[in-house]
């Protein structure tokens, strides 16, 4: 059975039992609202980061979850707040404040997550 | 003899009314437009299996015609008072009705596109709704845009005021889906040549025969999905529309041109049912529709005795669903009063 393949491929892998929740904890906590996200994509077309950069809102909740907080950090610095995605959320997500508070304290837990 | 008075001639009601009158009641409907058939008079094909819509509508109109029971058109209910264990009811034409029963049907209203100004509804020429195109699909309907050409790529919008927390609406309407895969078919038998796209949140078949016609669509009728939900539409000079999306599978941005863009509308609850609701002592759900005792056991009652529900009323519900929970409340309204 050994080697039928169950081998994991480290970087390819989520690995949930090394997850560090803190983070998502945090923004959870003081965002409720973004509970709720259901990955339509809305946010990301509307985006006007996106007209200049390559930029992707929704994956900053999955990246979150599943605590990818290096990229995390570098994609969130794109966003320019300009809030547009909110017109669009389907859920009513406060995302500017989401990014707000993943700015504020991505740099509390990304010593640990890595 | 007793006598059920029931509100809304649709399907609901009409069904209800002949179950109740077979079973030997005086029957009375109550129906605010000219015809029967309620919002199944705007339909033309059904889903799943394109059962035409007339064929559903001339079995309740025979029933009106050949079972015993009256219905007062053109006519609403204006108030309704309990007294001495039944109910009197006045109609905007000044009736009085006494009655042992009340039976609601009063099914739903269809989401106002105009409310997603982002999508442009009555704004760009060529943004309709899948009520609208439901019209088109009969075999006289003009699917031709600007310059009376036909389509070459058309996109559907599903959950157009439903899972949508700017339109005030939370729940799944349940029938857009499915609505949307029936339409896409047609569409493609009138237009092989046109590009037809779904962009959806969720692809919601749960109903018997609707996963089969998801899969004859993208098997046979070369239907495209694309997960991803429409944040804006914008129209070009020629009078084609832009649309913005995420193809969220493939994570990146996505715009196209359309020539049609149809949106999917979901059901809401009619505009009236709050507050008749309230002057009849029954509730409402979150969502607006009626309150039933419980979701199990009890869908057909509502929270005052002798007081029924049917049909869409309660919540978004296929043809199918309406009529089977039309005769159930016919049954519960039945064994109600045998109790009595």
């Amino acid at each position: 059975m050994k080697d039928f393949g169950y081998t994991v491929i480290k970087q390819r892998t989520i690995d949930y039992d090394l997850f560090d929740g803190r983070l998502l904890n945090e923004v959870l906590e003081l965002e409720p609202s973004f509970k709720v996200c259901l990955s339509c994509g809305g946010c990301t077309a509307t985006c006007s980061t996106n007209d200049l950069v390559s930029f992707n809102v929704r994956r900053m909740n999955l990246l979150l979850r599943r605590g990818e907080t290096v990229e995390l950090e570098s994609e969130i610095k794109k966003c320019m707040l300009c809030g547009k995605c909110m017109l669009v959320c389907p859920r009513g997500i406060n995302i500017r404040n989401v990014i707000m508070l993943i700015k504020k304290s991505i740099p509390k837990y990304k010593t640990v997550t890595l | 003899m007793k006598h059920i008075v029931i509100i809304g001639g649709g399907i609901a009601g009409i069904e209800t009314a002949s179950v109740l009158t077979d079973a030997g009641h005086w029957v009375t409907v109550i129906e605010k437009e000219a015809q029967v058939g309620g919002k199944l008079n705007n339909w033309s094909y059904l889903f799943p299996d394109f059962t035409p819509a007339d064929k559903i509508k001339s079995v309740l109109q025979e029933k009106c015609n050949e079972k015993d029971f009256s219905i007062l058109h053109q006519t609403e209910v204006s108030s309704i008072h309990r007294k001495n264990g039944k109910f009197n009811i006045e109609t905007s034409e000044e009736q009085q009705l006494e009655a042992d029963a009340i039976v609601v049907a009063t099914g739903y209203e269809l989401f106002d596109a105009r409310r997603k100004e982002e999508y442009g509804y009555k704004i760009y020429d060529h943004v309709i709704t899948s009520a609208d195109l439901e019209q088109l699909l009969l075999p006289n309907g003009n699917l031709t845009v600007a310059a009376g050409e036909n389509p070459k790529r058309i996109a559907f919008v599903h959950c157009v005021g439903s899972r949508d927390e700017k339109s005030g609406n939370h729940y799944c309407s349940k029938v857009c889906c499915i609505t949307g895969v029936k339409q896409a078919i047609e569409l493609r038998k009138r237009l092989p040549e046109a590009e037809i796209y779904c962009f959806y949140m969720d692809l919601r078949m749960y109903g018997k025969h609707f996963e089969e016609l998801y899969r004859e669509a993208q098997e046979k009728y070369d239907i495209q999905f694309i997960r991803g939900r429409l944040s804006e539409a914008s129209e070009k000079i020629d009078k084609s529309l832009l649309i913005k999306a995420e193809d969220t599978l493939s994570g990146r941005p996505l715009k196209m041109n359309v020539d049609l863009l149809v949106l999917l509308i979901g059901m809401e609850a009619g505009k009236g049912t709050a507050s008749a609701a309230a002057s009849c002592g029954i509730g409402c759900e979150d969502s607006g529709f009626l309150k039933t005792a419980d979701s199990f056991l009890n869908s057909n009652f509502s929270e005052q005795e002798g007081i029924f529900l049917a049909g869409s009323c309660t919540a978004p519900m296929t043809v199918n669903d309406t009529i089977l929970h039309a005769r159930s409340a016919a049954q519960e309204v039945n064994n109600w009063l045998l109790r009595k």
